[in-house]
């Protein structure tokens, strides 16, 4: 960058002047500020706006720092001249630069000479802090300069005018304060007003710069009045603050810049001492600790022997690791600074904490080279695990069924015996045994130990007993005191077994390699490489002597102490002794005197006189111990124990440096011995929980008796090891293997991983006996080394396996272990002692009497304070402060947190009912508002509840009249439970379209592509069409839905058919009354086509009927107005309120909502009640009666699920409609189409919906298990998607559920079942009538949907028999048995799967006459025929036969237009074809059904209640009216519905009409029969009760009612309920 | 009965739903709604509301405000169900239709007092790349087929959702009874409250 560049040299320039005239030090400063300028600039540099300005600020700021005002000045001017300025100001600048310039030249030359003079010059401080003040007046000018080269272009240009008055305005001020006079040698005013002038002139240059667009004139003006008014003021300004400075300390200021203090030195040679002065010099300064030892004496207190509080048995911990040099040093220092020896102590050391550092690193473990961090830190991805929600579907998840691996290394076997073992063998064994032992002792160096002890004690005992030191230990009782003499007793006698102990090893070890060196030279060859060395450690005799001496005499004193003291005591003991004695004696005397006096006068009492022995002997005194004998014993022992003085230290070295003789020297038995090991060769075998897991390979014994193996195991395992053995066996040659022994591993704690688990060696032994015929020695047989064949030895078979056993370490380092709980807690091993855990197990911490034992037998140290917590929980265990129970008890702090007990948390209400609220118990399941106390809870909450769990295992028959239907219901209710609860986690499985509404995504297959273009266009589609197209609705899930939120609509569109009254009564000598009445009655409505002739002739007296509709569902009732004839149309639509059981609303809930919506027809009659004939012209009174017409019913979840339900239904009229006829109408009505005539009946077209629209329950995909063949599954899969992607609408089921929830394929529902005999008797020679008789009789199973049983969650197709028991099922099941009986009847029959109103999907069965089709519907018993417009099933989407599937592929799929020939290909897709033929799938159905007799008496007893429990009903519904019941003619009801049943309601009418005449004559009559199966008896009610038959208020009407119950096989019953109302006609 | 005591607690909140930051989004507006247990009801206030449509300020914040109100009571028996208040916003998108920017729920603060509360939002993710083209294509994003999804946390792992950007709301809560059903909830210094009688609570 330019300016940059300039810099640079101008500081090349600078620095070439200031080598001129100025020092170092202020180039130095110079130097200093370059980086700051330079940075000024970087940052000025990006805004170009103002980079010019920020350029000069930069020059402008150097101004003042810069050492030497020439070359600044210079450096200034030079810059100046290429710098492109506005061409006005520069003009006028350029002037000022040269003048400036010139300016400088002057001073330069000025500088020059006064260089010359320069020690006065030099001197002066004056012209410097100039200079220096640069800093401060940097700042200021910094802040000009960068504020704007900030680029804030924004700044408002007012800003420097103000700035500028603002530092015109502090200058002024300080022009006021003072104006000295100027002293000589300052700058010149001239300089000062270049300077000046100078440094402030880029400042309304800015101003300028901005301005220059606006006015340049103006601001040049400007300029010029600035630099005009400021010289004065600046230069007093300067001149102020040298004032100032010079006042001041100028030392402060300069620094090290002052030149004076160099100046005014005199230069003369440097001083110099000598090395020697030097130092001395230092010594006075410095000190230098030695790297010396501090002798002991020195950090202690005069005259105290340094104590060991280690050696005292008190806890010490490790001190940290110091240098020792180190140590010295800070010794020596301490000592020196600090006299008071507070750093030091009991022990003369420096007082140290414990050493912090852990032995084992708390970091995890290192990583290793090969695998980076990104390794180590790798994130595993794991499933997310469902929540399960019942407990009873948790299979013990609890531990995985990992892989856990055991790693067994063994890596060798040793013998410790052999049979072939030579005796040299033996003596070898023994030899390294003894040594092994001899080295374990010497590691451990008791004796050593022991002795340092003894030494410390005594020590102690000294320093207590020392009266010189007491008044520091003062506290050394006597009785401590004592305490350490018994441990010095002690301490010795332990010592001494010890020492002796290792001596007698010593000396036996020597023995045996003696013996060796016998037996080799006796048998005059070395068979093992054993080599003991001795090697003499000599010792100073003199100091051993002295040493030994002193020992014995310490010895001998504290012996003698011992004893003295001992003596003392039995001394006491001997003069108490003696004392008692001698009282004894004198009482004796005294005795012996009074019998001697007392013999006297009873002389024959002298006998008595006691044995010597029975008074206390006379006490020997004890004799006082005497120094001699005692020192004689000391010796003794010490010669027997210890090394005598002067006597060399002996240490055995055990080599194997020996060489073997080879075989050629040997004799014929050694070399027979040795071929014979030779031919030996072991192996080891691993059991594993007494499992044969693996083996290593056979290796050959060595001469030495070594077998290698080093092979390492690895045992995956599932389970903790129960044992874990290694079988040792040998092979002798070819001949057989022989089991020498079995080695019992210990299986490792959890915390021995691989690579860390240290080998051990485990010994075996054999019991084999082995006796040999060279120099092997055997087994198990005594052999000697005496030639004489004494002191006999029989050795046994035995070794060493060395092994390692360890948990290996997973990939992720995870040690691959079992968990604990698979640990069985017998198992320990007695080994670990160390940790507390790995001895008893984490649980075990928990269990104080464990940890008290293992506390006891692990000797811990208890003054050590990390065990501190550990040994008071023992100790507060131990001591029985708490109670320790003797059981073991999970989570035992549960009871602190229990804030009640668990009776009244059973107890309370409330919680119970929450309890029962978050279990989903139906009852409670939407329980709102579960009050806060208990006390505001009604016990007749649980009654239900209670009840029902009560009567769970009760049948009970009162609901349920039937004792077949309470069994059936009860199991129909653990049916659904089961399914239920399996389905309940299946609930819950959430796919994405249920949370989420997503497009589907654009197909771009062939059949897609319309989607991806409809949806393409339909973005070009307008907003607002002119023709508006229906849309869906939007559909509502049920969950946030409330009571009133849901209605049902139902529109009433028209009727067709309705039976319209027949004036019969008037040809059956009807009182002439009655049809007058109903003359007046016609009268008195206005319909156009009535003839109202009183006495009504057929043809034209069409007797009319006023039809309405009246739909009830939940007991909430809507009627439509009235309407008129026989073909009525109201075209009304019906508003009906839902509520959604307990106010639930969610899927499943409304899903088994049973409640009907039942659309009753009634006529409405019109009574002319005005009893006098008079009051005709001024009134009328009428009475509105309705007589019920029939009804169609529909359930609601059939509505719910087909979201709306459109179509012409044919009205259920009863068979027998007293008073109306429809003959009449169907020869009126203009002769209907022909199809018409085959079904006759009343219709009715309806449109039923729901408003909101309801989201029905999708079925359950969840994906059974199923018992077929894996291709089927495949194939019907296959056979679906192709279904399903070229006809969607129409269903294919090839597998269905069945009541187990396995998946079935379809047809094996299928197979001709025989239906009951009976009804197969009843018409022997017509099989149509047989056909009907059989669909009626299946139509008489009540129909119960699968999505009421089961909650809606799935279609379960139950089996005929199954269907059959449980009495109960939907279209399904009825098609299935009824398609059934049509096979076994002979006839063609096939299942239709096919959209039918109302039911919607639903199944039929189809039946192949001889020249037509019928269709069937099993539900209603009711036949079509193929092309019956009224045939209430509207598509066809397959059909399935015993043997095969075919689905609709043909364009239509009405029946009415599709044809049924499935033979033909092209029409009907088959399941089975040449491609896949048949299997031969076997029938899920059973061989053949079993049919109880219909039980009569039953049937009867029923009948009984049913008419009982509806007449009570029908009391109830009229409460404010008497209900009185005609006997006469219910009786004739009953007797007439036997044959209504036989005729199945049909042609009997006109009989029965005149029968009921005949017999009740006088009264008005409106009545029918109701047929229904019979399933439970609410659905009676409820029909009785829709019939509306108890709404007449007529005070004189009577009723009759009558019940009559048909028993089919199978318990299937047909009850039919006559009703009527009677009035009797005055 | 009064004498025995309340037998429901009420909660009253009010508050507004502050400002919303969606770097990403402009002209948004929010539906709130509340949802609750089985032992709630509301008695008072409205449980649902829809905000008007705000654009970003323009300041560097760029912060979109309703401060749109919330005002409603809840009694009930139980603190079990707790209300969460559930949070969605919409905006127009690239072609003007209107998608969901954002999903959230938080429960309404326990403790008595002034509360604030920023909710990060969230939308569902597509299924697929194609699914996400097409959608933001035809501005059919991906919604909840309930808001109130996001209170609950059964079938959410079927989900993926992506963040959007965050929701500040405000909630004044005011609680009645809670503390004689035995249910503390309010700060610590204010346990002494009951115990030190009426002249604790006067202003000082």
């Amino acid at each position: 960058m330019d300016p940059k560049e300039e810099k640079m040299k101008i500081i090349t320039e600078e620095v070439m002047e200031n080598d001129e005239d100025a020092d170092a030090g202020r180039e130095k400063t110079a130097k200093a500020h370059r980086p700051r300028r330079k940075r000024q600039l970087r940052t000025a540099g990006p805004a170009e706006m103002v980079s010019g300005r920020a350029d000069l600020g930069g020059p402008q700021e150097a101004a003042p720092e810069d050492p030497d005002p020439n070359t600044q000045l210079l450096g200034v001017s030079a810059r100046r001249g290429p710098r492109s300025l506005p061409p006005i100001p520069s003009a006028s600048r350029t002037g000022f630069a040269e003048f400036s310039m010139r300016e400088r030249m002057r001073e330069k030359l000025q500088a020059a000479r006064s260089k010359a003079e320069s020690a006065l010059l030099q001197e002066m401080p004056t012209p410097r802090p100039r200079r220096l003040r640069g800093p401060g007046e940097k700042d200021l000018e910094t802040e000009f300069g960068t504020e704007p080269g900030g680029g804030t272009q924004r700044t408002p240009r007012e800003d420097d005018p103000q700035a500028h008055a603002r530092v015109k305005f502090r200058d002024s001020a300080r022009k006021i304060k003072s104006k000295p006079p100027v002293p000589p040698g300052f700058p010149s005013a001239e300089e000062a007003y270049n300077f000046f002038t100078f440094s402030f002139d880029p400042e309304p240059e800015e101003s300028e710069e901005k301005t220059k667009v606006r006015s340049r004139d103006g601001a040049n003006q400007e300029e010029e009045e600035g630099e005009g008014e400021e010289p004065p003021v600046r230069g007093a300004n300067e001149t102020d603050e040298e004032e100032l400075l010079r006042g001041k300390d100028a030392e402060d200021f300069l620094l090290g810049l002052d030149p004076a203090a160099e100046d005014l030195v005199a230069v003369r040679p440097a001083d110099y001492d000598g090395a020697r002065v030097r130092l001395q010099k230092e010594k006075e300064l410095l000190f230098t600790p030695s790297r010396l030892t501090v002798p002991t004496y020195k950090k202690l207190p005069e005259n105290v022997q340094p104590r060991f509080l280690e050696d005292e048995g008190l806890y010490v911990g490790t001190r940290p690791a110091v240098p020792r040099t180190t140590q010295n040093i800070v010794e020596n220092r301490l000592l020196m600074q600090d006299p008071d020896r507070k750093w030091f102590g009991d022990d003369g050391r420096i007082l140290a904490l414990p050493n912090p550092i852990k032995p084992f690193p708390a970091r995890p473990p290192a990583l290793t080279q090969g695998q980076g961090v990104n390794a180590e830190l790798e994130t595993l991805y794991k499933k997310a695990v469902r929540y399960v929600h019942r407990s009873q579907h948790m299979i013990g998840s609890g531990d995985p069924p990992g892989n856990f691996q055991l790693d067994i290394d063994i890596s060798g076997l040793i013998f410790t015996h052999h049979p072939c073992f030579s005796r040299e063998h033996v003596l070898a064994a023994k030899l390294a045994q003894l040594y092994d032992q001899y080295l374990a002792r010497r590691q451990r160096n008791k004796a050593k130990f022991l002795s340092d002890k003894l030494q410390a004690l005594r020590n102690a005992v000294q320093t207590g007993l020392d009266p010189a030191k007491t008044q520091k230990s003062i506290d050394i009782t006597q009785k401590a005191i004592n305490e350490y003499k018994s441990e010095i007793r002690q301490t010795r006698k332990l010592r001494d077994v010890e020492q002796e102990k290792d001596r007698t090893l010593l000396k036996t070890i020597i023995k045996v390699w003696k013996e060796m060196k016998s037996l080799r030279e006796f048998q005059r060859f070395t068979n093992t490489p054993l080599k003991l060395v001795l090697r003499k450690e000599k010792v100073d005799q003199k100091a051993d002597a002295e040493a030994y001496e002193a020992e014995i005499q310490a010895e001998v004193s504290e012996l003698l102490e011992e004893l003295s003291e001992e003596h003392e005591q039995r001394m006491e003991e001997y003069r108490a002794a003696y004392q008692q004695w001698k009282a004894w004696k004198k009482a004796q005397r005294a005795k012996k005197k009074k019998k001697k006096h007392a013999a006297e006068e009873h002389p024959e009492e002298e006998g008595e006189e006691p044995l010597p022995g029975e008074g206390p002997v006379k006490p020997v005194p004890p004799e006082p111990p005497s120094g001699a004998v005692l020192e004689q014993q000391v010796r003794e022992r010490a010669a027997r124990s210890r090394r005598r003085p002067g006597e060399p230290t002996l240490v055995p070295e055990l080599t194997l440096a020996g060489s073997v003789t080879p075989n050629d020297q040997c004799p014929r038995v050694e070399v027979l011995r040795r071929e014979d090991v030779k031919r030996r060769s072991v192996y080891l075998k691993v059991i594993f929980n007494g499992k044969e897991v693996s083996r290593t390979e056979v290796r050959p014994l060595g001469a030495d008796f070594r077998v290698h193996f080093g092979q390492i195991f690895n045992l995956q395992i599932v389970n903790w090891p129960e044992s874990l053995t290694l079988q040792v066996y040998e092979t002798v040659g070819h001949s057989g293997t022989t089991l020498l022994a079995e080695v019992f591993l210990p299986i490792p704690e959890s915390t021995v991983v691989s690579g860390r688990a240290p080998t051990e060696e485990v010994e075996f032994s054999s019991t084999q006996h082995v006796t040999l015929d060279h120099e092997g020695v055997g087994s198990g047989v005594p052999f000697s080394f005496e030639a004489d064949g004494s002191n006999q030895l029989i050795l046994m078979t035995s070794g060493k396996v060395s092994n390692s056993v360890a948990w290996a370490i997973g990939e992720n380092g995870i040690p691959l272990i079992p968990p604990l709980s698979q640990q069985s807690i017998g198992f320990r091993s007695a080994l670990k002692r160390a940790d507390a855990i790995s001895s008893i197990g984490a649980s075990g911490l928990t269990d104080m009497k464990k940890l008290a034992k293992w506390a006891a037998e692990s000797k811990l140290d208890p003054n050590d304070p990390s065990n501190g917590p550990l040994m008071q929980l023992i100790s507060v265990a131990t001591s029985g402060e708490s109670y320790v129970p003797g059981f073991f008890r999970l989570e035992q702090l549960q009871q602190e947190f229990n804030f009640v007990s668990d009776e009244e948390l059973n107890r309370s209400k409330r919680f119970r009912l929450l309890h029962l609220r978050s279990q989903e118990v139906p009852e409670f399941r939407n329980y709102k508002q579960i009050p806060a106390y208990d006390r505001e809870i009604m016990e007749k909450v649980f009654q239900d509840y209670e009840k029902r769990l009560r009567d769970r295992n009760v049948i009970e028959t009162k609901d349920h009249v039937d004792g077949h239907r309470a069994v059936v219901a009860k199991y129909l209710q653990q049916v659904r439970e089961s399914v239920l609860n399996r389905f309940l986690i299946a609930k819950r499985h959430f796919l994405l379209t249920d949370l989420i509404v997503e497009e589907e995504v654009p197909n771009i297959s062939s059949e897609g592509s319309g989607i991806l273009g409809l949806s393409l266009f339909k973005l070009a589609e307008q907003k607002r069409p002119l023709r508006p197209r229906r849309k869906g609705r939007k559909k509502v899930t049920a969950q946030n839905l409330s009571d009133g939120d849901i209605k049902l609509l139902v529109n009433i569109i028209r009727a067709y058919d309705i039976p319209v009254r027949k004036p019969a009564a008037g040809k059956f000598q009807q009182p002439a009354r009655s049809s007058r009445t109903f003359g007046e009655k016609r009268a008195a409505s206005p319909p156009a086509h009535s003839s109202p002739a009183p006495s009504a002739d057929y043809p034209l007296g069409q007797v009319l009927v006023r039809p309405f509709v009246e739909v009830s569902f939940q007991r909430t009732i809507c009627h439509t107005t009235t309407a008129e004839g026989p073909n009525p149309s109201w075209n009304e639509e019906l508003e009906l309120p839902f509520r959604a059981p307990n106010g639930d609303y969610s899927m499943t809930s409304l899903q088994s909502v049973k409640d009907d919506v039942f659309i009753n027809i009634f006529d409405e009659v019109l009574y002319d009640i005005s009893e006098d004939d008079r009051e005709r012209g001024s009134g009328t009174h009428t009475r509105i009666e309705r007589h019920w017409l029939g009804c169609v019913k529909i359930p609601f979840s059939t509505i719910y699920f087909q979201a709306r339900i459109d179509g012409t239904f044919k009205i259920d009229i009863p068979p027998v409609l007293l008073g109306y006829s429809k003959e009449r109408s169907v020869i009126l009505e203009r002769g209907f189409d022909p199809v018409r005539s085959l079904s006759e009946g009343s219709y009715i077209t309806l449109f039923i919906t729901i408003e909101p629209q309801l989201v029905p329950g999708e079925p359950v995909r969840e994906k059974f298990d199923s018992q077929e063949d894996e291709k089927l599954l495949q194939a019907t899969e296959k056979f679906q998607a192709e279904c399903a992607l070229k006809f969607p609408n129409r269903q294919c089921p090839a597998t269905v559920l069945d009541l187990s929830g396995k998946t079935v394929f379809v047809t094996r529902y299928l197979k001709p079942l025989n239906p009951p005999p009976e009804l197969l008797e009843a018409h022997p020679n017509n099989p149509q009538a047989t056909a009907e008789l059989v669909a009626r009789y299946v139509s008489l199973i009540p129909f119960l949907p699968d999505s009421v049983s089961f909650a809606g969650i799935c279609d379960l197709w139950s089996t005929s028999d199954q269907f059959l028991d449980l009495l109960a099922g939907d279209e399904e099941e009825h098609a299935v048995l009824l398609c059934n009986y049509f096979l076994s009847l002979g006839k063609k029959a096939w299942l239709v799967m096919g959209n039918a109103i109302p039911e919607g999907p639903t199944a039929y069965v189809l039946t192949r006459e001889q020249s037509h089709y019928l269709i069937w519907n099993p539900c209603s018993g009711h036949f079509y025929a193929q092309f019956d417009t009224f045939c209430p099933l509207k598509s066809v989407g397959c059909l399935i036969g015993p043997d095969n599937i075919w689905f609709n592929i043909q364009r239509y799929d009405s029946p009415l237009r599709i044809n049924f020939d499935v033979t033909k290909p092209k029409l009907w897709k088959s399941f089975f074809s040449r491609s896949l033929p048949y299997p031969g799938l076997s029938s899920v159905q059973p061989e053949e059904l079993v049919y109880q007799g219909s039980d009569k008496a039953a049937a009867a007893e029923l009948q009984d209640r049913i008419e009982k429990i509806l007449k009570e009903k029908i009391m109830d519904w009229r409460p404010r009216h008497l209900t009185r019941w005609n006997r006469y003619c219910t009786s004739t009801l009953r007797h007439f519905l036997p044959l209504l049943e036989a005729s199945r309601g049909a042609g009997v009418e006109d009989d029965h009409r005149a029968e009921l005449l005949r017999q009740l004559g006088d009264y008005r009559f409106s009545g029918f029969p109701l047929h229904m199966p019979y399933s439970e008896l609410k659905p009676l009610i409820e029909a009785v009760y829709s019939t509306g038959v108890h709404n007449i208020d007529v005070p004189s009407v009577e009723f009759a009612l009558a019940v009559y119950v048909h028993p089919y096989p199978k318990n299937v019953l047909s009850v039919w309920i006559y009703v009527a109302s009677l009035i009797r006609n005055r | 009965m009064a004498a025995v005591g309340p037998s429901v607690f009420l909660l009253m909140v009010n508050g507004q739903v502050e400002s919303a930051q969606f770097p990403e989004h402009d002209d948004l507006y929010c539906k709130y709604c509340f949802v609750y247990g089985h032992d709630w009801a509301p008695t008072a206030g409205l449980e649902e509301g829809i905000s008007q449509i705000t654009s970003k300020s323009h300041d560097v914040r760029h912060s979109l405000v309703w401060n749109f109100p919330i005002d409603v009571t809840f009694k009930s028996t139980n603190p079990f169900g707790w209300p969460q208040i559930v949070l969605s916003v919409y905006g127009p998108d690239v072609f003007g239709n209107d998608v969901v920017r954002g999903y959230g729920a938080v429960h309404v603060p326990f403790s008595p007092g002034r509360h604030k509360r920023t909710i990060p939002m969230f939308v569902p993710e597509s299924t697929s790349t194609l699914q996400k083209f097409t959608s933001w294509f035809m501005g059919r994003r991906p919604e909840y087929t309930d808001p109130k999804v996001v209170a609950q946390g059964e079938g959410r792992e079927v989900t993926r959702v992506r963040s959007q950007g965050f929701v500040t709301l405000l909630f004044n809560v005011v609680t009645k009874d809670m503390r004689k059903l035995g249910y503390d909830t309010g700060p610590a210094d204010m346990l002494r409250v009951e115990g030190q009688g009426l002249t604790h609570g006067l202003p000082q």
